[in-house]
């Protein structure tokens, strides 16, 4: 009986770390709208510099405490400094950009921990005066965990007071509600903004300095956290503080518990309560259960006009030229470039569902892993050969789709994204974990294509082929009926549904064939390098679909096939430098805050304007 | 006090204003009368930057406020009172009234809460009630009250009497009275001829997205063709 409070308490005391970090994102996400990915570097960056701090003060409560509060104040700085230096150029554009954007920090700053702290963990000291255990019914506490129990509360009580007792906070509720509105009244947006980014990222880096003495700090707390964090927001509502306080305790006390329970599944578990809490309130469990609160995530026009001559042209130029390639370039830039095949199927696929049906998926990766791994694992266990490994990878993922798509499409914007990423990381999770049967961490290896394909040249044509065909493919559809009540689904659900179409369902198949096309590309992924790792379904590479479609142009037709180039050789290019994360990161932000379109979209706009300008 | 110069918006492609031109006198109550789709609402948001017009100018109290923000215009003591009411339903009645609260201002009436609540009675008893749980005709009142605690000298009304009983509107007319008595100069669109004829000095006419006519209102109420042609149902 002792041990299982004992473990309560520890469960709590990772609840209160949680609730810091999730309650800024919330604020954050419920007054500007924005899914700060940012928020998960900013908690590593409070423990790294509390780190620092802590064990350059002098040692004693003073110290340690006074390096806690800086290194929160430091990094609420650094918060601000984003949001004036990038968001608030931005705010204009599609949301989705400030999320890409905000990933481009999320490199920046790993790399710059990586410059400043080196590569090792760090284990912090423990907390002066709060380093021993108190006996509670014979169990062992960490006296610190009281403590940091303690802190969350008084922070909860705190931060309720600041937003029912304060003209400050009723602004914040009130923006949460309607900022154009407040503008009107006189109130500075930008000034609120930037004041709500402050607070949300002091909470960031007071959660991550206070994990100090608990854990040792890494350079995998970003994507860690954030993660977990996403989960406590959208399960608690998004803008609540007291429901991002029920979700952290719900979620830690099932982590706390599920790992005596279900050890194998522990990072599944947490992401399955979200699937079921979002099913049954789709809202979270004290978020309000209003359209707007999801907020749309895709503004602005996108592509309804079929393709010219000339485009199609240009389109089978560039196929024809791709059919030549093989005889002029080095087999390097063949291996390169279907890369880029892949990932335009990849990128492509997602696109039929965002730019068309308004359906942000922020877990199109599992779709991807799901092929690649069902690929591997036909091969390597069902002895399938490469031919009928790679047919069946679609209707794996397809699978996949089909399960997680029928929850998905309930809801709608933000909600639906988070719902799409839970569901990624289960797969990431049961990758990652299932070590016999996926192997765990170091992937399936041996994954070659057979013999008469394994030539770079003959592989090169295959996924060219496959890819341009499974692309062609989602283009028809898009040009056909099927496309055209996807489309006004996203323009105008209601009215869609109110001439006889069952949107849920239309979306529903939509998400399915994307899934497909998605697992084909990651079937060809896996052949591609022999080898199929977890990285094949993790966040970055959910990331990196929705950053080529965005950089692309989510508005054009070939924006994601421009992205999935650019984004190739780019990352390629920069491999060779040793911080190239920080140079990506920084040509991410770049992008976003010069070309709100996209390449695509900007290179269209500013030929539309050339136009108008010799026409005048 | 208020001068729309040359006014053109679009959404998108389509021409929403075209051309728009009017003044508004200091302490004159105009009313901006059209039908349904005319631009009114169109011509509100484009004096308070809420929507971005393509070209004209719009001068208050002799500065152009082209360029300015939605809380920058606020600020130099232009209100708006939109048509959707738009109250933060998340938000008491109290606090939806402190957020607003502007003080700073030369040469307007500083509303105060008690001054409000003298307006609006019933907002008083309501004061700790969350908004949501409001009829329409007190957020309507909540809404007027809330652009008034920002001590405007001039404010954009967006078709005040929409959906409101007709005791409700009559008193709403009084309000209105009320605050022109203050001083405040008042634009307000409407399509309700019956309330506009009991606020407003001035008519001006406009119909899909040109200014018709401006003129007395009574006069305007009085010309069966102006009624005919521009303003019928």
């Amino acid at each position: 009986m002792s041990f299982y409070f004992a473990q309560f308490l520890t469960g709590l005391a990772s609840a209160s770390s949680l609730f810091l970090v999730a309650s800024g994102l919330s604020i954050i996400f419920g007054v500007t709208r924005i899914v700060n990915f940012a928020h998960g570097s900013f908690y590593m960056l409070g423990a790294f510099i509390a780190y620092s701090l802590v064990t350059a003060l002098p040692h004693g409560p003073l110290g340690f405490w006074g390096g806690v509060i800086i290194s929160a104040l430091v990094v609420g700085v650094i918060g601000v400094v984003m949001e004036i230096l990038v968001l608030r150029r931005i705010y204009q554009s599609p949301e989705l950009f400030q999320l890409v954007a905000t990933f481009g920090v999320v490199l920046l700053i790993k790399d710059v921990a990586l410059w400043v702290w080196g590569p090792e963990d760090k284990l912090g000291p423990r907390a002066p005066g709060f380093d021993g255990a108190v006996d509670i019914f014979g169990s062992k506490v960490p006296e610190y965990d009281l403590v940091v129990i303690v802190l969350g509360l008084v922070v909860l009580a705190a931060l309720w007071l600041l937003f029912n007792r304060t003209r400050w906070g009723a602004l914040v509720r009130a923006a949460t509600e309607d900022r154009e509105m407040l503008g009107a009244l006189g109130i500075n947006q930008a000034l609120l903004f930037t004041s709500v980014f402050f607070l949300g990222s002091v909470l960031a880096g007071l959660g991550g300095a206070l994990q100090i003495p608990r854990a040792s700090v890494s350079h995998h707390m970003d994507l860690a956290i954030i993660a977990t964090a996403f989960v406590v927001v959208v399960v608690g509502g998004m803008g609540s503080i007291v429901g991002a306080f029920l979700a952290s305790v719900i979620i830690s006390e099932l982590n706390a518990f599920g790992i005596l329970v279900f050890p194998e599944i522990t990072l599944v578990l947490m992401f399955l309560v979200m699937v079921v809490v979002l099913v049954i309130r789709p809202w979270g469990i004290l978020g309000k259960p209003e359209g707007e609160a999801a907020g749309e995530v895709l503004e602005g026009e996108t592509l309804s006009i079929m393709p010219g001559r000339r485009m199609r042209l240009a389109l089978l130029g560039a196929f024809a030229l791709l059919l030549v390639l093989p005889s002029v370039v080095e087999p390097f830039y063949l291996l390169l470039l279907s890369e880029v095949f892949v990932f335009a199927l990849f990128a492509a696929s997602l696109h039929f569902i965002m730019g068309n049906g308004g359906m942000v998926s922020f877990g199109h990766a599992a779709y991807f892993g799901l092929g690649a791994y069902g690929a591997a694992m036909l091969l390597i266990y069902g002895d399938t050969g490469m031919e009928l490994a790679i047919a069946l990878a679609p209707l794996a993922a397809g699978l996949g789709a089909l399960i997680f798509g029928y929850f998905c499409v309930r809801l709608s914007g933000v909600y639906m994204a988070m719902l799409s990423l839970a569901f990624a990381q289960i797969v990431w999770s049961v990758a990652f974990q299932s070590t016999e049967l996926t192997g765990g961490e170091d992937g399936l290896v041996g994954v070659w294509p057979s013999p008469w394909a394994s030539d770079r040249i003959v592989y090169y044509y295959l996924t060219l082929v496959l890819c341009a065909g499974g692309i062609l493919a989602l283009w028809r559809m898009l040009y056909a009926p099927f496309g055209y009540t996807l489309r006004a689904g996203r323009d105008s659900p209601l009215r869609v549904e109110a001439i006889g179409v069952n949107l849920r369902q239309h979306r529903w198949f939509a998400f399915v064939i994307a899934g497909l096309f998605a697992g084909l590309a990651g079937g060809l992924y896996g052949f591609l390098h022999g080898i199929v790792e977890p990285q094949a379904v993790d966040i970055p590479r959910s990331i990196d679909a929705l950053m080529m479609v965005l950089i692309g142009g989510v508005q054009t037709l070939i924006g994601p096939l421009a992205g999935a180039f650019a984004f190739v050789f780019l990352e390629n290019r920069l491999l060779a430098f040793e911080f190239w994360r920080a140079i990506f990161g920084l040509i991410i932000i770049g992008i976003c805050v010069a070309m709100p379109l996209g390449i695509v979209g900007s290179l269209h706009r500013l030929a539309l304007r050339a136009a108008a300008a010799r026409a005048s | 006090m208020l001068e729309v110069k040359r006014l053109h918006t679009h959404y998108g492609r389509a021409e929403i204003l075209s051309d728009v031109s009017f003044e508004v006198g200091a302490g004159e109550v105009a009313a901006l009368l059209g039908r349904n789709g005319a631009g009114k609402s169109t011509t509100l948001k484009s004096i308070m930057r809420l929507v971005r017009p393509t070209s004209g100018e719009v001068v208050f109290d002799e500065r152009p406020i082209g360029r300015l923000r939605p809380y920058e215009i606020c600020r130099l003591g232009l209100g708006y009172v939109p048509e959707e009411r738009r109250i933060f339903t998340s938000l008491t009645v109290g606090e939806n009234l402190a957020v607003a609260r502007r003080v700073n201002r030369e040469g307007a009436t500083v509303w105060t809460l008690e001054r409000i609540f003298e307006l609006f009675p019933n907002l008083a008893e309501m004061r700790e009630k969350s908004a949501r749980a409001m009829s329409g005709g007190e957020q309507q009142m909540l809404t007027v009250a809330r652009t008034l605690m920002g001590s405007p000298r001039a404010i954009l009304l967006d078709e005040p009497s929409e959906g409101l009983a007709p005791v409700i509107v009559e008193q709403m007319a009084r309000t209105l009275k009320e605050l022109k008595d203050e001083g405040v100069t008042i634009l307000l669109s409407e399509q309700n001829l019956h309330f506009a004829g009991l606020v407003a000095d001035r008519a001006i006419i406009i119909e899909k997205g040109r200014i018709r006519y401006q003129g007395k209102m009574q006069e305007a109420l009085e010309d069966e063709r102006i009624r005919a042609a521009y303003l019928m149902v």
